[in-house]
């Protein structure tokens, strides 16, 4: 199906990712405390557990616990907001032949927004009580990128099928849940029995984690001996191409189911 | 130059189709439901030549909107190939794009980007959209302060000024008072009197025999007559009138 909405691309974007955050603080009274409420509430709560109730040795347990929770939180609330989004944007796709794969991906990027506040938030924690400023922080910008484009495969795959199947939003939550047991959020990959680590490894959330704590805690190098960072390229970049073949292949109906 | 062409189109849907869970694909799985479709539209043939003015009727369910969904490619066609040469834009419902919680000021700037108008264009079009609305005064306040007229009035402003090469255009003539209905139906024979393609769907007879040119007449899918303005309108209010009451 050729498209004939031959617009600006870019323009177009942007204005979709300002509408949904100008909708979204517009309607807080606090705004963006918000986005820093809820990782310090964890943060606070999780360093509770596991230094008063279940102690372990890791070292600075709430910088450790916020390198997990910052990327993890980002992740559910873009994979969950953007898997509902096609099917919650009925009327604009039913009605304005707008490129179609804007409309989840607008949803993921607005979600970046509090990512940065986040990050800054995560930055200031490091600044104040952990190692400082190193060399390998040129890293990050590249690590988050990658998680973004991760999210915006998984969301592109998942928002298509949810107009066929609305149980799709279900699947996602639930997974979310258990993600937050399977990624090291609040535990170290040493723990973690040998034969799994590579699974952590080649699961972008985890990699993720990981490569942030290598950077921000022990200073150094994200990529570890294993290449942690190409393989966190790689599923990234494997998992965009899939939700973006499933999503072209999936979107030519979605007029008739939605 | 054909600008728009239909071949041995259809369209149908499945009855069944529209919110789906997981308990539904079970019940076709177990053969439960029934897999009954619905023709929208059946073998349609037509072309539209560039500078045409084009009326659609029929009654309600006559398959109008589902022939204006496939022109502007919302829906792909069941069979038959349609093929659009131009930019289309669609006053299909004005302000689908539209947010409540956003200014008049930003709703203009992201229905024109969702229109297709670049960065530059939505700036330097901004003044003439608000003065065809005329609501100078209200730009910077909230869309859902505003009464449902003012709201399609800055929806048609922002849609017009598009300047498009294929006006659609559903069931949207009524916008606002006499006045302001006025000044839209002598934008939208500007824009026919500027050469560009029109395609008009409305149950106003009067105003599409003067807008168009010719006429397509739609019946339960299939296309019953399609010629002069005139003809068909004449052929078409005479049906209504004996035809038999169901």
């Amino acid at each position: 199906m050729t498209q004939i909405w031959n617009g600006d691309y870019l323009f177009l974007l942007e204005n979709l990712i300002v509408k949904d955050f100008k909708i979204r603080y517009r309607n807080m009274s606090l705004g963006v405390f918000w986005s820093l409420l809820n990782p310090l509430v964890l943060m606070g709560v999780l360093t509770f557990v596991f230094t008063k109730v279940m102690p372990n040795a890791v070292k600075d347990f709430p910088i450790f616990v916020l390198c997990g929770l910052v990327p993890f939180n980002f992740f559910t609330v873009a994979w969950n907001n953007g898997t509902i989004s096609v099917a919650n944007n009925a009327g604009l796709i039913k009605r304005i032949p707008v490129p179609r794969e804007i409309v989840p991906i607008a949803t993921v990027l607005s979600t970046t927004i509090h990512l940065g506040i986040q990050i800054a938030l995560l930055l200031l924690f490091v600044l104040v009580f952990g190692a400082g400023i190193n060399f390998y922080w040129l890293w990050l910008p590249l690590l988050w990128a990658l998680e973004i484009v991760f999210v915006c495969g998984l969301v592109l795959a998942t928002s298509a099928l949810d107009v066929y199947l609305r149980d799709m939003r279900y699947i996602v939550e639930s997974a979310c849940t258990v993600l937050f047991w399977l990624v090291p959020i609040f535990y170290t990959l040493d723990i973690v029995p040998r034969e799994y680590v590579t699974v952590y490894e080649f699961n972008p959330l985890a990699a993720m984690i990981l490569g942030l704590r290598r950077i921000l805690m022990e200073g150094v190098s994200p990529n570890g001996d294993s290449g942690l960072v190409y393989k966190l390229a790689f599923t990234s970049t494997v998992t965009f191409i899939f939700g973006l073949a499933l999503y072209s292949r999936l979107k030519n109906k979605f007029f008739d189911y939605l | 130059m054909n600008v728009i062409e239909f071949k041995n189109v259809s369209k149908s849907f499945h009855r069944a189709v529209g919110q789906r869970l997981l308990r539904h694909y079970l019940e076709d799985l177990m053969g439960k439901s029934d897999p009954d479709s619905f023709h929208a539209l059946k073998n349609i043939n037509f072309t539209i030549k560039d500078g045409e003015s084009v009326a659609v009727i029929g009654a309600n369910g006559a398959g109008k909107s589902t022939l204006l969904s496939l022109v502007t490619r919302l829906a792909p066609p069941s069979s038959g190939d349609v093929i659009i040469n131009g930019r289309v834009a669609a006053l299909l419902e004005l302000g689908a794009g539209f947010h409540p919680d956003l200014t008049g000021r930003e709703n203009v700037r992201l229905n024109a980007s969702l229109l297709g108008f670049s960065r530059k264009q939505a700036k330097d079009l901004y003044e003439s959209i608000v003065d065809f609305a005329e609501l100078h005064d209200f730009m910077d306040e909230p869309l859902r302060t505003y009464s449902n007229g003012m709201m399609l009035r800055l929806a048609f402003a922002v849609a017009v000024n598009l300047d498009p090469q294929i006006l659609i255009i559903d069931e949207v003539l009524a916008v606002g008072d006499q006045q302001f209905q006025a000044k839209c139906m002598d934008k939208i024979f500007e824009i026919r009197n500027q050469g560009r393609t029109i395609l008009c769907v409305s149950h106003a007879l009067s105003t599409l025999q003067s807008l168009c040119t010719r006429a397509i007449w739609l019946d339960h899918g299939q296309l019953i007559m399609d010629g002069p303005v005139e003809e068909v309108l004449r052929a078409y209010e005479g049906r209504t009138l004996h035809a038999p009451k169901q």
